[in-house]
């Protein structure tokens, strides 16, 4: 490698700011996922550290000012939580007999129905450790998930389904949207019951609260459900009734294919030519049943979301961490699953394979920002 | 062409539409008028295709557009020809940003990338909301909203436009706005709009023909001054017609500007509202959303026996001042004082001893089957005697059935309802958010015939409201605030004057300071 083999990429470089766009969402979710599946293979906690701040990260570098991208943070501290709760069980319940004490609490006596469950009893550094170990394990899960959503529009996401499946995208989006729109009945219809009289008991109280809120609810969806329909929701395409039968047929039996390989993989006791083959086979009729749904749908999309090199990129590189991470699960099993009687460490190999994850902090095209809309008062 | 051709509609035993016969030409705005519950809704419907798929009930009779017949389709299979925006069109926004929902029933459609592209500019430039294009749907201002929700179903270039109530959330300049917007679609595009409005004042200018339901089931298709010559309701430029016999009926104000002249009145007698004490104070009261202000420094004094006017733009604070007023809504700083108490520090039933409040949706305070089960609940919440809410609604609106059920009662009487539970906590202060929303002319006398005897019972009474014509009724006093500040506040006559938007259609013809058709009436007897 000499410096003629570097040359054309530093002319690659841009020389200008980068035109922002946002990011096809399925390829964050890739990356999210592939992040999310290597957090599942370790409980190295280096190794997890490792990839909450890779995606913590990337979360900094390209999340836009929509509502949704301001969520991050909750996912991190439900992922504190989650540590938290975990070691703290672990206290509670003890449950390690082994290892070295490093408090010696007195065990409280329980009755004889709870057998097998221990109440407090000598902490363990192992106890602990373990307890450690699985809440980040659980946290950075939880951590990459929500990165995902920091980053892409969970609404076009569920946009981005394939044509046949387009009716259950929408309604799942009108589900996503009814939310807040609950929220602000609930809170609007709390306010007006304070200015009635209050003599009724509990139950009334429920009621009188619950019954506008879902009367409103109620109208609202009826009012959605007229509007969308007058805008030519669910019209028919053309399909004639063999058609139909074999759409209905396909997804049937990939339904089948799909259940019955997905168990014969989990059961070690089933026949083994009926795990993966199946699963394999069931996949191939459910794509072929959606594009045969998919064909007879005449709708279009408005700019559809394409993917370019930066979609590819990301998708891969989130891909590459969990390939990675199992991988090195197989070669160099102690770093990744470090004993919990020594310190763990990391090599420049697993560290290098979490740390592709931060690819997308770069190739990934900044996002476009909302234009911010004027003060809201009322 | 669109044709409704001998129209029948029933629900199990109320017959609405009888035998309606309606041809609609391209390139016409005609207005569905009529009392409330005659069925202008349903008429609309009945075009779109939602009656009687969503409403239920029984419809015979053909609709034909270009000579197809329609009546069998679901709504869904006319969208291509019939546009339909419904009363509230937030509730049928269906994505997030502007340029998506206008781009969503084209996708329905299954039209191509290309021609989806240009449509979507060009209706963002038709109807002037280009800058708004990548905006978040609920961060627009309700005309935004309205503009939007028209812009959607214009992109599918349907032949007929059906609007349900465009402008009834709308203050004053937001409506003409959205109605000169439609005008523009009808002279430009050669567009057939039918609109329903009970605002008449507002878009009768704008009108080619008007179909007024008379109550009976059955129509009068005419020129607008032909049928409001006769119509029961009508708006106050007609009155003012009518009284004084002018022929033809002018329709706009300039017309009826040109009618007047030859007019010679003596001056109205100007009675000063008597000036009671003070009940309700509020000093300084700033109101914080967040970062942003809601309310900052507003000075408001309620008197007895005095009608005060709230005006303002969607979103200048109205209902956050209403809310801060009654001491829900906590404030930042300032003080509100009825009779020495802040009901800010009181609790919720301190509070309504106080100060009554009815909310925006007069429904939220309903929850029980039948109006005799909402009284006696009333009654039991404020420790009133047994018998008392019901009396107070008696006197509101006489007449109101015991057994029947909130929800099937009219606008008005629900809110007769509403107000009458308020009352019955017995408060000084009564407090009205935007009471007149879809009520017609003769509801909202009779919601001005109550606020007047509240006032005259030495309540102090504070009316937020866009109906400048509501307000030339019942206000004394009128306080216009813009941003969280009052821009301007005194008697109604002389704030009402000042402001072109605001004045009502007597003051606009005959200049301040009249303000009511009944005193012209008066003035008109007296010569």
């Amino acid at each position: 490698m000499g410096r003629a083999a570097a040359y054309p990429l530093l002319m690659a470089l841009p020389t200008q700011p980068r035109l922002a766009r946002d990011l096809h969402p399925v390829a964050w979710w890739t990356w999210a996922v592939g992040l999310a599946v290597a957090a599942t293979l370790t409980t190295n906690p280096l190794l997890l550290a490792v990839l909450v701040a890779t995606s913590a990260l990337v979360v900094m570098a390209r999340r836009s000012d929509h509502p949704w991208a301001r969520s991050f943070r909750l996912y991190l501290l439900l992922g504190l939580m989650i540590v938290v709760i975990r070691v703290a069980f672990r206290i509670v319940f003890g449950g390690v007999a082994y290892g070295r004490v490093l408090v010696d609490l007195p065990t409280v006596p329980l009755p004889d129905w709870v057998a097998g469950v221990q109440l407090l009893g000598p902490i363990t550094q192992e106890a602990l450790l373990a307890g450690l170990y699985d809440g980040l394990r659980l946290a950075a899960i939880v951590v990459c998930v929500g990165a995902a959503n920091s980053l892409a529009n969970p609404k076009r996401l569920l946009a981005s389904v394939p044509p046949a499946l387009y009716e259950i995208g929408t309604a799942l989006v009108v589900a996503v949207t009814v939310f807040p729109q609950l929220a602000d009945s609930a809170r609007r219809v709390r306010s007006a019951q304070a200015l009635r009289g209050d003599a009724s008991g509990r139950v009334g109280r429920l009621r009188r609260f619950l019954v506008p809120v879902l009367e409103d609810a109620l109208e609202r969806s009826l009012a959605l459900a007229a509007g969308m329909d007058a805008r030519g929701y669910g019209r028919s395409g053309a399909a004639t009734r063999g058609q139909r039968w074999t759409t209905g047929i396909l997804l049937l039996a990939a339904l089948c294919g799909l259940c019955v390989g997905t168990y014969a993989l989990l059961d070690h006791t089933a026949p083994r030519w009926l795990a993966v083959p199946l699963l394999v086979a069931g996949t191939v009729t459910a794509v072929v049943g959606l594009v045969s749904a998919g064909r007879r749908v005449e709708r279009s999309r408005y700019r559809p979301d394409r993917w370019r090199p930066a979609e590819v990129a990301v998708a891969a590189s989130g891909i590459a961490v969990g390939v990675a991470v199992w991988r090195l699960g197989r070669t160099e099993p102690l770093v990744v699953y470090p004993s919990l009687s020594e310190m763990p460490y990391l090599t420049v190999l697993v560290l290098a394979g979490a740390l592709v994850g931060l690819l997308p902090a770069v190739v990934a095209p900044p996002p476009r920002q909302p234009i911010a809309p004027p003060l809201e008062v009322g | 062409m669109i044709e409704l051709r001998d129209i029948r509609f029933a629900y199990a035993d109320r017959p609405v539409l009888d035998g309606i016969d309606l041809t609609l030409e391209e390139g016409e705005l005609v207005l569905v008028s009529g009392r409330t519950g005659v069925g202008k809704s349903t008429l609309l419907g009945v075009l779109t295709g939602l009656v009687p798929r969503f409403s239920g009930g029984t419809l015979t009779g053909d609709v034909l557009i270009d000579g197809v017949s329609v009546i069998d389709r679901p709504p869904r299979e006319r969208a291509h020809v019939v546009g339909y925006v419904g009363q509230d069109p937030v509730a049928g926004f269906v994505t997030d940003t502007v340029e998506e929902e206008l781009a969503y029933g084209m996708e329905q459609l299954g039209l191509p990338a290309d021609t989806m592209r240009r449509r979507v500019e060009e209706t963002l430039d038709l109807l002037g909301i280009a800058d708004l294009r990548h905006r978040d749907l609920r961060t627009l201002s309700g005309g935004q909203q309205q503009r939007v929700a028209i812009g959607s179903v214009l992109t599918t270039h349907p032949r007929v436009l059906v609007l349900d109530e465009p402008t009834s959330a709308l203050d004053p300049t937001a409506a003409e706005d959205v109605l000169a917007t439609l005008t523009r679609l009808v002279h430009d595009l050669g567009l057939t709009v039918l609109l329903a409005e009970h605002r008449l004042e507002r878009v009768v200018p704008f009108a080619d023909r008007i179909c007024l339901l008379t109550g009976d089931g059955g129509i009068v298709v005419d020129s607008p001054a032909t049928v409001l010559a006769t119509s029961p309701v009508v708006p106050p430029i007609i009155e003012l017609g009518r009284a004084a016999g002018w022929a033809p009926l002018p329709l706009s104000v300039r017309d009826a500007r040109r009618a007047a002249r030859s007019l010679s009145l003596p001056p109205p007698e100007i009675a000063d509202p008597p000036a009671g004490p003070s009940v309700l104070s509020a000093r300084g009261l700033t109101v914080a959303h967040g970062r942003t202000v809601a309310l900052d420094g507003v000075d408001l004094d309620l008197r007895s026996g005095h009608v005060t006017a709230l005006m303002g733009r969607n979103g200048a604070g109205k209902s956050t001042l209403i809310w801060t007023l009654q001491g829900t809504q906590s404030r930042r700083s300032g003080t509100v004082a009825v009779g020495g108490a802040d009901p800010g520090r009181l609790d919720a039933a301190g509070r309504r001893a106080l100060v009554g409040l009815v909310p925006q949706t007069a429904a939220d305070l309903l929850y029980l089957e039948t109006v005799a089960d909402e009284c006696a609940a009333a009654d039991a919440g404020a420790s009133a005697p047994a018998g008392t809410c019901r009396s107070l609604l008696d006197r509101l609106v006489p007449g109101i059935d015991d057994t029947s059920h909130p929800r099937d009662l009219s606008e008005g009487q629900r809110l007769a309802l509403a107000l009458a539970i308020v009352l019955t906590a017995r408060p000084r202060v009564v407090l009205l958010d935007e009471p007149t929303r879809g009520l017609d002319y003769t509801a909202k006398a009779g919601l001005a015939r109550i606020v007047a005897d509240l006032a005259d019972d030495e309540h102090a009474v504070l009316v937020a409201t866009h109906d400048v014509e509501f307000v030339a009724t019942v206000a004394d006093d009128v306080v216009v605030l813009a941003d969280g500040q009052v821009v301007s506040s005194g008697p109604a006559r002389e704030v009402v004057a000042a402001s072109p938007s605001y004045a009502p259609q007597v003051t606009k013809i005959l200049g301040p300071p009249w303000l009511r058709v009944d005193e012209v009436v008066a003035a008109l007897e007296a010569t």
